[in-house]
């Protein structure tokens, strides 16, 4: 009986792939961009790549000891979030930034609401704001030994040209893993391929920028600043590795499009009309707080239900 | 004359207008950047609670029924006024650190609900201690609130630097959702302390809280401890016993509840009735 009538929070999957085994591909998948960062950037972003992840799994494995719950380390969700959240930190951060951003992210953000499934916002999204926040100066600092300068989505904002193929290779200043698109498209290949993830929520996200850039970015359709807004920040990690996230995006069909052309829509406005250069991370948290909304919107009509009546 | 340092202990500690009754939300969570703000606020709203408690208890017998609330408004809203001018005129450091929110002491929640469920009904003594108490309790939960916040988010206490010049403030804590944070934290470890004590055996809920003998008058319907019941309550002790949680949420209950529990009388005597007819 306990076997058969099993109940569950999502992610729901009806496969012989255990959650355990979907957030190790994840993690596969986030390796090309990690590397990328450890080769553009230097040894400290590997430093920092790996306190972050130690950080996330000791907090969540302290947690559920000190609640005095059933270990829940074992499915890598944890190191998921400390990857995906060092990719979110500049290089030259210091490294009490993972440690504090991890704990914050699995403590808060996950574990306080229930744990996997149950958190209602992305935890290393989350745990990025947390710290962008309370430590401005520093996570907006991208200067390091091999680049100073601004990001190149400054450089657009203050009206200045930027190098579109540097951007697209990932040669420029930046967070770790945001940098090097191809890197991160990989990843994505990876994950789609093995379905994973699908087109559907990085697909309208990404199209539905497009138009809003091109209609209220003040360069028409221009090839390459579009093209730099799409290879330049947070956007193509976002958009294929936070907002996909099983358990923050809407369950229906028709919500997760909309979910899409809303985070396309907020990171927009972000972009262009916002005070920073980049709106990528509370883009996807407001979609993440939206989510119950849209589910209600677009449930499914039952069998039989509506139609004409007679 | 234990009364009145009951009623100081049942503001403080046991229906902590903050922490356990979760009433004034909004200056609670809007001033409390500084230990020294929240300490103002808090002092602020005592003075007016008490003030406004005793005059309100004092004209309980002339205030019409009907009308009490904006008699209630009128008299808070003088004291708030007084209080303004006072602020204004000798710590206008604190007046422009609070700002809009000491117009607001007008409509606070925990006034208005000290004015109605105990001033209204009670003696001007024991209503200036109550109104005593619950401002003293909104001061403290306001100063540890604000306290926490100033340390962690700007390493200061009360204005003065308290951690190692190496510690770097994590400034969201001064911001609205450092509120948040410190508020979930205190209410969740005042739930943990209220859970273990009951694990021990001791009765955490409000037993003789606000209670003279003059049960019939008093707006604690969830008191364990009553000794009188009107006709609607008849019988209910029992379930009552498990909601002492609150006592806004008593109160409310009290209002809400009656009808529906008139209702179910009836319905299990008719049920009742039934059987025995049956049989």
């Amino acid at each position: 009986m306990s076997d058969l009538m099993k109940v569950s929070s999502n992610p729901h999957i009806r496969s012989k792939a255990g959650t355990s085994k979907i957030m190790l591909c994840v993690v596969l998948a986030l390796m090309p961009a990690a590397a990328f960062g450890v080769y553009n950037f230097g040894i400290n972003a590997l430093l920092l790549i790996l306190i972050t992840v130690a950080s996330c799994v000791c907090s969540e494995f302290l947690f559920d000891m000190i609640c005095k719950k059933k270990n829940s380390i074992g499915d890598f969700s944890a190191v998921v979030t400390g990857v995906l959240l060092a990719l979110n930190l500049p290089p030259n951060a210091p490294w009490w930034i993972g440690l504090v951003g991890g704990a914050f992210a699995i403590v808060v953000v996950k574990m306080l609401f229930g744990g996997l499934g149950q958190n209602f916002m992305n935890p290393a999204l989350g745990a990025r704001c947390f710290l962008l926040i309370s430590f401005t100066s520093i996570m907006t600092n991208f200067e390091c030994d091999a680049y100073t300068g601004a990001t190149p989505l400054a450089v657009l904002k203050s009206g200045g040209s930027v190098n579109v193929f540097d951007m697209v290779v990932g040669r420029t200043a930046g967070t770790i893993g945001e940098t090097s698109m191809i890197a991160i498209v990989i990843g994505a290949c990876f994950l789609i391929l093995l379905g994973i993830i699908d087109l559907r929520i990085p697909g309208s996200y990404i199209v539905s920028f497009i138009i809003f850039i091109c209609i209220f970015g003040g360069h028409g359709i221009d090839f390459n600043y579009v093209a730099a807004h799409l290879a330049g920040g947070g956007l193509m990690l976002g958009a294929f590795f936070m907002a996909t996230d099983y358990v923050t995006r809407p369950i229906t069909i028709k919500g997760q499009y909309l979910y899409g052309v809303l985070l396309g829509i907020l990171t927009g406005i972000f972009r262009i009309f916002g005070a920073g250069a980049e709106g990528v991370s509370y883009a996807i948290i407001l979609g993440n707080i939206l989510v119950p909304l849209i589910e209600k919107v677009t449930l499914p009509k039952g069998f039989g239900r509506g139609g004409e009546k007679i | 004359m234990n009364k009145a340092g009951e009623r100081l202990f049942n503001g403080i500690i046991k229906e902590n207008p903050t922490l356990v009754l979760m009433l004034g939300m909004c200056p609670t969570l809007a001033v409390t950047t500084s230990a020294i703000n929240g300490l103002g606020m808090g002092l602020t709203t005592t003075v007016v609670l008490a003030l406004s408690n005793a005059i309100i208890s004092m004209l309980r017998k002339i205030i019409p029924d009907k009308v009490r609330i904006p008699a209630f408004i009128v008299i808070i809203a003088s004291f708030v006024t007084i209080v303004e001018l006072l602020l204004e005129g000798f710590i206008p450091s604190l007046y422009s650190a609070l700002g809009l929110y000491i117009p607001l002491i007008v409509v606070n929640c925990i006034i208005l609900g000290r004015a109605e469920s105990y001033a209204y009904k009670n003696p001007v003594i024991p209503s200036l201690f109550d109104g005593l108490g619950m401002g003293l309790g909104f001061t403290c939960s306001l100063t540890i609130i604000g306290l926490v916040r100033e340390i962690i988010g700007a390493g200061e206490a009360f204005g003065f630097s308290v951690m190692p010049d190496s510690y770097i403030p994590v400034s969201i804590f001064v911001m609205a959702p450092g509120a948040f944070f410190v508020l979930a934290v205190l209410v969740a470890i005042q739930n943990k302390v209220k859970m273990e004590g009951e694990k021990k055996g001791k009765d955490m809920s409000k037993i003789g809280s606000g209670c003279s003998e003059d049960c019939m008058n008093c707006g604690e319907s969830g008191c364990s401890a009553r000794k009188f019941y009107d006709n609607t309550e008849k019988g209910t002790d029992g379930e009552k016993k498990s909601e002492t949680d609150t006592k806004a949420k008593a109160d409310k209950e009290e209002i809400t509840e009656q009808p529906e529990k008139e209702e179910k009388e009836i319905k299990t005597e008719k049920a009742a009735e039934e059987v025995s007819a049956d049989e």
